[in-house]
């Protein structure tokens, strides 16, 4: 028999590292054709960001996204990054970047002034322009400015920024510390079909709102969110790297028996909302949910297992195999 | 050795090979042609995926002597004089793609499907590319991928 | 000032590389002369190696260089520096003790076969409630259970949890496990490490934390600093690279991760098979490899009681978690850091008792993955607010928002909560889910509480 349910999860993640202490650097600059090179040392693990921090340098500089690079090419060329995990590269090396593009255009608003006959204070830049703020119609080539700067006024056009947090030791007594740079939140609906002969679990449908803090890149958002559900459900349900936990008999080899899910294994329909409310200190106001995606879906899951067939089952994955024997306990 | 003619994306190449070398092995090692990935050299991630006259096989299971004159494509060989495939395109501008690793045999699985049936259901979709493997996209922008391109290439057909 | 470039839906920086295959992974970098490496691991669980002989193995041909424990500088490494590269002492299945730089596979392997390995084999213990037991097997010489301080286990005291409990309607308990999940990246463990001269290596990585790793492998290798570059990506090697390199798309990319690539798993064996060899060597991992022997989610066994009143509100809670650690420290005492907290949840509680223990057990040992310890803090905290809301039948959304964090909270860790916005995500999650929440709920926000500070 098939029975439908539905189940609700909320969540909290920190993002920055539990001890503090963990540092982000960046440097810009700026060529005489105006576009910029963005130096980092955080390494881009698919999660995309290289976009988001060109996204952020480019917004800052006031230029168009196409005409900054992004260059990790090693540690001896490259900013300081501790590294990318406690979902912290968004908010710790874009709080870094962000200030290394603004020492760079401030270099190019000093040199731009006196053309525009204004204070470097009164200017903005944005597309390729620099302009007065009260006055837009005044303005300059971003292009102009940084061949003028870099060629007949001899300036080094590079900016430096850097994000560093204390380090926060831990009362080993009380737990007392401080351990995360902003909190992001999440809660997600997911409904269940269960087919009580087989075992088998079908996500019907999964929404999702994520409080990203300030969404750099939508887009990139959602590739996170959906990403991480289809992971989250993966733990949930059908992947067990010791099918006879504790003991390591019996292990999956290869992805032939370590089952993770495919193309047909999502959920039918993925709905996700954006949330945003900024954060203190992150970089237009960003939070990192990149881990917490895949945190939410394994107890919306197992509860809307519950709500379909009435047995809680307080282990995951929930197999086929540990579903039917669940419901036969539960009928005995 | 063994000599082994093929034709990878046009060109002619005529290369020694071991009697239990892999496609993948020939490809990757000998030609450099590095589009295909070993994700598992088992057959079941599919990153390895190429066209092997016009089907979709897993390079890392399939002996290179096999495809002796055979044609086979690789990603590289998609985009046609500088111009990207649609479904390049469309992986590109629906974020098909983010790490990256699966997306050049993911892109020829969907090149077999619509090569078969320009204009799969989201259902078809799924099942076309449930060999191929991605850990990091939950596969929903990928299939949006795959159905933008079909839409844009009987858009031009009809056009 | 209106945003022109951020919140725009710019597409992928690196996507037309990854389209049309141009992006360079480090198992794409081909440097002529490379050799390939193969390493024998344990096939017993746990003991101490009687003999270890390599020479039949050395004296195969093509084989260029073996290393075993005999040749690694300083072979302990970690946050909490207790894994050795290459074992001496075996403590679980698939431990690395020789490795081999071959001209091919074939050769490689063939010296791995001929590689004499005897082991005086001890008990092993799996179970990490066995682990914890006096006079369990040891693990580890130092105890089973990693030290915090003076305490077996990571505390979080917040509040008087029994004050908390005498004071609740209800007390309600739960028990909860998760399985160990492998991260399952597309792309292995992959390391090329390239001798550069005067001592110097240069390793293409697929680490996702250079400054990190870069630390543990010197210090293993005891070089200076300077001596050791990690080439965080595969983009712009200076060997037998064509013309087309320059193009600035062309970066190389991670091929996924998910906290697989937070811990040393190849490099330190290439760095030390290119100095011993003076030549170029990749390691890449097999699947199974991969499947077995790198890190994963370690298992959790998380019991919690909450003491609850008759309106919902959690007064006191109290968590006893075990961390199934394997054999070695990896970045598990730190996972067990942020489980424990954040296991008492999104929710004002205000009196929480927790105990994080990371146990050591005989297998592969667990680390870092996507959700870092809070993955099953997560599974456990929600499973119990449903089991609370199903017990006292309160509706799950109501039981979340009446217990919800607000603006000005304080965590058990006493870290003074801002931009607090759960009221409003539940609030936005059940709008687009079509849920119809009653007005009292619906116009709840996430202020400060009336009465506090």
């Amino acid at each position: 028999m098939k029975k439908r349910g539905v189940g609700i999860a909320a969540a909290q993640y920190p993002t920055g590292l539990a001890g503090g202490g963990d540092v982000s650097q960046a440097y810009v600059k700026v060529n005489p054709d105006g576009t910029a090179d963005l130096f980092i040392g955080s390494v881009d693990i698919g999660q995309g960001s290289k976009t988001v921090l060109a996204q952020m340098a480019a917004e800052e500089l006031g230029i168009p996204y196409e005409w900054v690079r992004v260059h990790n090419q090693g540690t001896d060329t490259s900013p300081i990054c501790f590294g990318t995990f406690a979902s912290r590269v968004t908010y710790a090396t874009g709080n870094a970047v962000v200030e290394a593009a603004r020492e760079a255009r401030s270099i190019l608003f000093e040199v731009a002034a006196p053309s525009l006959q204004a204070t470097p204070e009164a200017l903005d830049a944005a597309d390729g322009k620099i302009f007065v703020r009260d006055d837009p119609g005044r303005s300059i080539g971003f292009r102009d400015v940084a061949n003028m700067a870099n060629i007949f006024m001899k300036k080094m056009i590079v900016g430096q920024g850097l994000f560093a947090r204390d380090h926060s030791a831990t009362d080993p007594d009380t737990g007392a510390c401080d351990p995360f740079c902003t909190m992001a939140w999440a809660a997600q609906l997911v409904e269940v079909e269960v087919d009580t002969d087989t075992g088998q679990v079908e996500v019907l449908r999964m929404v999702s709102a994520f409080d990203v803090g300030g969404a750099i890149n939508p887009m990139l958002v959602e590739g996170q969110i959906e990403g991480g559900a289809v992971m989250g459900m993966g733990a949930a349900l059908m992947e067990d790297l010791y099918p006879h936990y504790p003991t390591p008999e019996g292990q999956p080899t290869n992805l032939n028996t370590y089952i993770i899910p495919t193309a047909v294994d999502i959920p039918k329909k993925m709905e996700s909302v954006i949330v945003e409310c900024p954060s203190t200190a992150g970089p237009y106001g960003a939070k990192g949910i990149g881990e917490m995606t895949a945190n939410v879906p394994a107890p919306a899951i197992v509860s809307a297992i519950h709500d379909a067939v009435g047995v809680w089952i307080d282990e995951i994955p929930v197999t086929p195999e540990r579903l039917l024997r669940a419901l036969e306990k539960a009928d005995s | 050795m063994p000599t082994l003619e093929f034709r990878v994306n046009g060109r002619d190449h005529r290369v020694e090979v071991e009697i239990d070398s892999t496609l993948l092995e020939v490809l990757r090692d000998k030609l450099r042609i590095t589009g295909p990935k070993a994700g598992c050299n088992t057959g079941d991630c599919g990153a390895c995926s190429v066209l092997l006259d016009g089907i979709l096989v897993r390079a890392c299971i399939t002996n290179a002597l096999s495809v002796q004159g055979g044609e086979v494509i690789t990603v590289e060989g998609l985009a046609r004089s500088g111009k990207l495939h649609p479904l390049q395109k469309a992986f590109h501008e629906h974020y098909g793609s983010q790490c990256g690793f699966c997306t050049p045999g993911m892109l020829l699985a969907a090149k077999a499907l619509l090569d078969q049936n320009p204009t799969p259901t989201v259902e078809e979709v799924k099942e076309a590319i449930s060999g191929n493997l991605c850990r990091c996209t939950g596969y929903v922008k990928i299939i949006d991928s795959i159905m933008a391109a079909s839409k844009e290439m009987s858009k031009r057909e009809a056009g | 000032m209106q945003r022109t470039v951020v919140g725009q839906r710019k597409k992928r920086y690196d996507g037309l590389a990854h389209v049309t295959g141009e992006t360079r992974f480090v198992d794409d970098v081909f440097i002529p002369g490379t050799l390939t490496v193969k390493v024998l691991r344990s096939q017993v669980v746990k003991g101490n190696i009687r003999r270890l002989d390599t020479s039949a193995a050395a004296s195969l041909p093509g084989v260029e260089g073996i290393v075993t424990h005999k040749d690694v500088p300083n072979n302990a490494f970690g946050l909490v520096p207790d894994q050795p590269v290459l074992a001496e002492t075996i403590r679980y299945r698939g431990q690395p003790i020789a490795a081999v730089a071959a001209h091919d596979e074939r050769a490689a392997l063939k010296a791995i076969d001929q590689i004499k390995v005897e082991v005086d084999e001890e008990e092993p213990v799996f179970d990490p409630q066995e682990a914890m037991k006096p006079g369990a097997p040891k693990v580890r010489p130092e105890g089973n259970c990693y030290m915090y301080g003076e305490h077996p286990c990571r505390k979080v005291v917040f509040g008087d949890v029994e004050a908390g409990f005498k004071e609740a309607d209800h007390i309600i308990e739960g028990e909860f496990r998760t399985n160990p999940v492998e991260h399952a990246p597309m792309e292995t463990q992959v390391s090329l490490a390239v001798p550069e001269g005067k001592g110097r290596l240069t390793i293409y990585t697929v680490s996702q934390s250079l400054l990190f790793h870069h630390g543990l492998l010197t210090g293993i290798l005891k070089m200076d600093k300077d001596d050791l570059r990690i080439a965080g990506l595969a983009e712009k090697a200076l060997h037998d690279w064509k013309d087309d390199v320059h193009v600035a798309f062309r970066s190389g990319t991670v091929g996924g991760s998910f906290g697989a690539k937070n811990d040393i798993h190849a490099d330190h064996v290439t760095a030390l098979l290119a100095l011993k060899t003076g030549q170029p060597v990749k390691w890449r991992w097999t699947r199974e490899e991969e499947t077995l022997y790198s890190t994963h989610r370690g298992g959790w066994h998380i019991r919690i009681r909450d003491g609850v009143k008759r309106d919902g509100r959690i007064v006191a809670r109290q968590v006893t978690s075990i961390r199934d650690a394997g054999a070695y420290s990896a970045l598990n005492t730190y996972v067990v850091d942020k489980h424990c907290f954040m296991v008492s949840g999104p929710y004002s509680i205000p009196n929480v008792y927790v105990e994080g223990y990371c146990v050591y057990t005989n297998k592969t040992p667990s680390s870092s993955m996507r959700g870092f310890g809070v993955f099953p803090a997560t599974f456990a905290c929600e499973m119990q607010m449903n089991k609370i809301a199903a017990q006292l039948k309160i509706d799950p959304w109501e039981l979340r928002l009446i217990n919800a964090y607000r603006e000005g909270d304080q965590t058990p860790t006493r870290r003074v909560l801002d931009s607090v916005y759960l009221i409003e995500t539940l609030q936005a999650c059940a709008e687009k889910a079509g849920v119809k929440l009653p007005d009292r709920l619906a116009s709840m926000t996430s202020e400060k509480r009336e009465g506090a500070a």
